[in-house]
């Protein structure tokens, strides 16, 4: 029992380790790679103010939360595309030497997290300083956020290295993503609605715990799943 | 050609079920009574409802069929992770395929049965939503497997997403009717078909029914295995 224990232990810090060592190599990548990582920003931003000149206003808090989401979706859609799809085979290759491949997919799933949720979180603040912030329980909409790009960013990652191993189409990517996405779409948009209509945090505590539930099964089947994909 | 000798050396798991035929024909005598009862026996006569409530022996069914086979789908997803054997892949491919025809079948009773009662053939319900979506899940399925050729990375790869759809599937079909209400008889207010049926006669067509679809989907996957089977052993 003691043995397993330190074992345990032994293995939580490798782990952590490791994958603090790998999303460290992500955050670098990124920064040298700035422009695509501007690009992402200028992308939402744009889309705002797209949808800013061909809307004017929007009076209808439906529409506006649809709008919201349907942005962010094509944004996450494009910035956790590359996180499988940009790596070169011989690259890959070189990390299947390096790390486990929980580690790899763990650092994945957080650093897309990490940049989804300050992607969504700036595409926020743009969308509400153009189209008006409809939105009566903050707090409530921005803990949606959080968990929202949790999911999102994790299902995507996933569904990147799957269609990654289909020839990195990107049109796979979409097909992939979209009819699996949908259950925690519908939930965080639901979620959102209430949350625009200034509905307690009390009332929506089954939506919530759907949507972290997503999030947790989501994150525990890339962890078990990913090791296949890996070995080619 | 080391895969081909490995497919037929390989005990099929559903090779002693196919040679068998006590369920087949269990299968077309549960189907027989099925249609003509179905058509036949004397069904409660309620509002709105009336004689489409008949459609309980159909549309239903189809559904139960449907997550049978994607059920066996998901298990030799599974067990080919697990072994890597390219029969299993072939199973969960082919059931997964049947479990799609099945899907289109309840989308097309349901269809019609809702023009009938609730007005019109499409309606913004959480089931027919997520009965489409669990669709789009699955041809995507497809897609994927269409657009690997390699035989191992093709059957890995789709297993993975397989696994992701049926858990995404199965939100569809256990949360969210829980979480908000639908139209369907049985939700929302609606009284289910156990509150109609008082004396019990639509249970004696409904139960053999539901055994005779899903027998007929599992019958109809044991021969799309041996086709595909003959198809990669011949190379085809």
């Amino acid at each position: 029992m003691f043995v397993l224990l330190v074992d345990s232990q032994l293995f939580v810090r490798c782990m952590l380790k490791e994958l603090s060592a790998l999303i460290q190599k992500e955050i670098l990548l990124e920064w040298r790679q700035r422009y695509a990582l501007g690009g992402m920003f200028l992308y939402v931003v744009a889309t705002v103010f797209v949808c800013f000149l061909s809307f004017k206003n929007v009076i209808d808090a439906n529409a506006w939360n649809a709008l919201f989401w349907i942005i962010i979706l094509f944004a996450s859609i494009n910035a956790s595309a590359k996180s499988f799809l940009q790596e070169s085979r011989g690259r890959l290759l070189y990390y299947y030497t390096l790390s486990s491949p929980q580690a790899f997919v763990l650092s994945k799933t957080i650093y897309n997290a990490i940049l989804m949720l300050i992607l969504s979180l700036i595409c926020f603040c743009f969308y509400s300083l153009f189209m008006g912030n409809m939105v009566k329980n903050l707090p409530l909409f921005v803990l949606i956020i959080v968990l929202g790009s949790i999911g999102i960013s994790s299902l995507l990652t996933m569904i990147s290295a799957i269609a990654s191993k289909a020839n990195n189409n990107f049109t796979i990517m979409a097909i992939l993503a979209f009819p699996i996405i949908m259950p925690i779409l519908i939930t965080i948009i639901k979620l959102s609605q209430n949350a625009i209509d200034g509905t307690d945090f009390s009332y929506n505590l089954k939506y919530f715990s759907v949507l972290f539930s997503l999030d947790i099964i989501v994150i525990i089947l890339s962890y078990l799943l990913f090791p296949y994909l890996w070995k080619d | 050609m080391t895969m081909n000798t490995e497919i037929t050396k390989t005990q099929s798991p559903f090779r002693d079920l196919g040679k068998r035929n006590w369920w087949k024909i269990l299968c077309v005598l549960f189907l027989i009574y099925t249609v003509i009862a179905g058509f036949l026996i004397d069904v409660p006569h309620l509002p709105i409802l009336h004689e489409t409530i008949r459609n309980q022996f159909f549309h239903v069914c189809m559904w139960f069929a449907m997550i049978t086979l994607l059920t066996t789908s998901l298990v030799f997803s599974i067990r080919y992770l697990s072994n890597q054997k390219l029969e299993h892949d072939i199973i969960a491919s082919e059931a997964a395929n049947t479990g799609i025809f099945f899907g289109i079948l309840g989308l097309i009773t349901g269809s019609i049965w809702a023009r009938f009662t609730w007005g019109s053939w499409w309606t913004n319900d959480v089931k027919l939503n997520g009965a489409a979506i669990t669709m789009l899940t699955y041809f995507a399925y497809i897609v994927l497997r269409n657009a690997i050729t390699d035989e191992q990375k093709r059957g890995k790869v789709s297993a993975v997403y397989n696994v992701f759809a049926y858990v995404m599937m199965l939100v569809f079909i256990l949360i969210y009717p829980r979480l908000s209400d639908s139209l369907h008889p049985g939700n929302g207010g609606n009284p289910g078909f156990s509150k109609y049926d008082l004396d019990n006669t639509m249970r004696m067509v409904f139960y053999p029914a539901f055994i005779g679809w899903t027998l007929l989907g599992v019958w109809i996957m044991t021969i799309r295995i041996r086709i595909q089977k003959i198809k990669t052993n011949l190379d085809i």
